[in-house]
């Protein structure tokens, strides 16, 4: 049988976890098993008819009275309960924070090894998967030893599609909690006004590196973002220096965006930088070193000093948009 | 209040990593090392913690003799002491790993009241290891974190979800793993790299495990190599780069 824990927030349920569940059901037809899904918390049987489109034989709904709010102990020892009762042979999350975290729970609970930001798994003994290392600038081919596999996938390996036989049945129980399982709860926190797009879903990322020189040095590419209805990112060496916000960072240890279209000024291309926008559809880039690494990465390239190019452009494109 | 810190050596390549011969690892030969910025501002909120509130700070690493490199650059920017777990440079899987800094945890003269890490290793990126060392030391966890406060017995920690933030209140010892962008990492001072010298390491040297979870190779990604158009030079170029947000339908 294989195993997807779902993940959803209040009801809602996650994207993400439905990718995992397509490429749990294309898992399971190969090797000719069931497809099961637990979710955690009784507000989480609302996703069960979602769940059977896309091919889930049983959902299992793990209910207590103390699961309202994300528990992530809480929410592994159900899933080894369901797992050791069901004879799971893999156990899959999507590879997002809440998905990591659950399955490294469970990964010690059980004394098992977790191979996290799976691009590829071939269930066997061992258990042959490839995945994602630096961010995704490495992959690495790796024997995961031990029964059920335990493996998280890296968002958009596959897309989310219904498939599979329709509704499914669901399966209520009350997972026994172990003491301190709940001691680790979310509160959530007032939502706070996010102004503008997010940097995740920007179709317009303008960013900038150390070449832009400083704080005020962003001005230009602030005007520039204005005027395309995009946003700023930046590099780490901007947010080091404390000229930007970490929230604007792009890269590996920041945010990783897929924008139609990705500027960057004064930005090396180093490869934990690349890990973040190498999914950008096109990237011009303006940088005073015809052999920065980012050439490497990107389409088009304007050699000069940001400081100058950047007004130009503005300059230009105010010109092209008055018409 | 006693805080560990846990780091690990990795190379620091700024271009496309090469891989060695034997398929296995980064060539390293020409490059630095460092550590992951999880860990730079892990380290950073464990001096602020102390010099708020006292104790002292240790930095913790499983890796091979050179690693005392990363300690030291540590202790630069105010560690106390050191713990060295020595290999011989083979990667230790994430529960071999896990294992191993709690038996030293477990063994040290002092209790740690907090023991912080990065959120995910930068080379490894396993997403496990801090969550393996509490389980085995038997104390709570927070992971993904990017605000922390704490009291005397207890800490609260704040992490960014989609919908804005989740606060966790958790009472210590306790361990966290931390996101870059927690603090701001402060740079050593000469005076600090001079008393980094002479601080403390403790060095311990336990047998590697086989590996659970076993690398059996490494590989660059197939990405098509591009080579970036150029539309001019300086600011003649700006027309031609309009022309190309005109066809990419951004303007
Ligand atoms: C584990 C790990 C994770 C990391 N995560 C991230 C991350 O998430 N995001 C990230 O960005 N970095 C990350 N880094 C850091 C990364 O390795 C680089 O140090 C960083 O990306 C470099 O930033 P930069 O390109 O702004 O600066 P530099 O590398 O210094 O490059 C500056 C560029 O600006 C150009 N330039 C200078 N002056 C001008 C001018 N006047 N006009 C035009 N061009 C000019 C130069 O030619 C150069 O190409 C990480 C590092 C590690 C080890
Ligand atoms: N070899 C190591 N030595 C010390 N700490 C480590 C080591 N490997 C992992 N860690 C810690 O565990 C965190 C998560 O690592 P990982 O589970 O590999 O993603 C890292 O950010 C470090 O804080």
């Amino acid at each position: 049988m294989v195993l997807v824990l779902v993940d959803h927030d209040h009801g809602v349920l996650d994207e993400l976890s439905l990718q995992a569940v397509t490429y749990g059901r294309e898992l399971a037809a190969a090797t000719g098993e069931q497809l099961d899904a637990l979710v955690v918390g009784a507000d989480g049987s609302g996703v069960a008819g979602a769940l059977g489109e896309h091919g889930v034989a049983t959902v299992h709904v793990a209910a207590h009275d103390g699961l309202t709010d994300y528990a992530p102990v809480a929410a592994a020892r159900a899933a080894s309960e369901v797992a050791a009762r069901t004879g799971a042979s893999v156990v899959l999350a999507a590879g997002t924070p809440r998905g990591n975290e659950v399955m490294a729970h469970l990964g010690a609970i059980t004394d098992l090894p977790v191979a996290a930001d799976c691009v590829s798994v071939a269930p066997g003994s061992p258990t042959q998967v490839v995945r994602a290392r630096w961010g995704g600038s490495l992959i690495e081919e790796a024997n995961l030893h031990g029964s059920p596999a335990l493996v998280t996938l890296v968002p958009h390996t596959v897309a989310a599609e219904p498939g599979g036989s329709g509704a499914g049945d669901l399966a209520q129980f009350t997972p026994e909690l172990a003491d301190g399982d709940l001691l680790v709860i979310a509160r959530p926190a007032a939502a706070e006004e996010k102004a503008g797009v997010s940097l995740a879903d920007a179709k317009v990322i303008v960013s900038g590196g150390r070449g832009v020189g400083s704080a005020e040095g962003f001005a230009p590419l602030e005007e520039l973002a204005e005027l395309l209805g995009g946003t700023i990112g930046c590099s780490r060496v901007v947010t080091g220096n404390g000229w930007r916000p970490h929230t604007e960072q792009v890269g590996q240890t920041g945010t990783k965006v897929a924008p139609d279209l990705y500027i960057a000024c004064g930005i090396s291309g180093a490869t934990q930088h690349i890990a973040g926008c190498r999914n950008a559809k096109t990237m011009i880039v303006i940088n005073t070193d015809p052999e920065a690494a980012i050439m490497g990465y990107a389409d088009y390239a304007v050699i000069g000093d940001v400081s100058k190019v950047l007004p130009a452009i503005i300059e230009e494109a105010k010109k092209a948009k008055a018409g | 209040m006693d805080v560990l810190v846990c780091i690990k050596r990795v190379p620091l390549s700024g271009g496309k990593f090469t891989i060695t011969g034997d398929g296995l690892d980064i060539e390293s030969a020409k490059l630095g090392f460092t550590i992951s910025p999880h860990e730079e501002v892990a380290v950073e909120e464990a001096v602020r913690i102390v010099e708020q509130h006292g104790g002292s700070v240790t930095v913790l690493t499983l890796g091979p003799a050179d690693a005392e490199e990363q300690i030291r650059e540590q202790m630069a920017i105010g560690a106390d002491r050191g713990i060295l777990i020595e290999t011989n440079g083979a990667e230790w899987d994430p529960q071999a790993t896990a294992s191993a800094i709690a038996d030293a945890i477990n063994e040290d003269e002092s209790d740690f009241d907090l023991v912080i890490m990065g959120n995910e290793s930068a080379d490894a990126s396993g997403y496990q290891v801090g969550i393996r060392v509490a389980h085995k030391l038997g104390r709570p966890i927070v992971t993904g974190v990017k605000g922390i406060t704490v009291a005397a017995d207890r800490a609260t920690f704040e992490r960014p979800v989609k919908a804005g933030r989740e606060l966790y209140e958790v009472p210590l010892p306790a361990v966290v793993t931390v996101l870059d962008g927690l603090n701001i990492p402060r740079y050593p001072s000469v005076p600090g790299r001079i008393r980094a010298k002479k601080k403390p390491i403790e060095r311990r040297s336990p047998e590697r495990p086989e590996p659970k979870l076993e690398k059996t190779r490494l590989e660059v990604p197939q990405t098509e190599a591009k080579q970036a158009q150029v539309l001019g030079n300086g600011p003649e170029a700006a027309a031609a780069v309009v022309e190309i947000f005109k066809q990419i339908g951004v303007i």
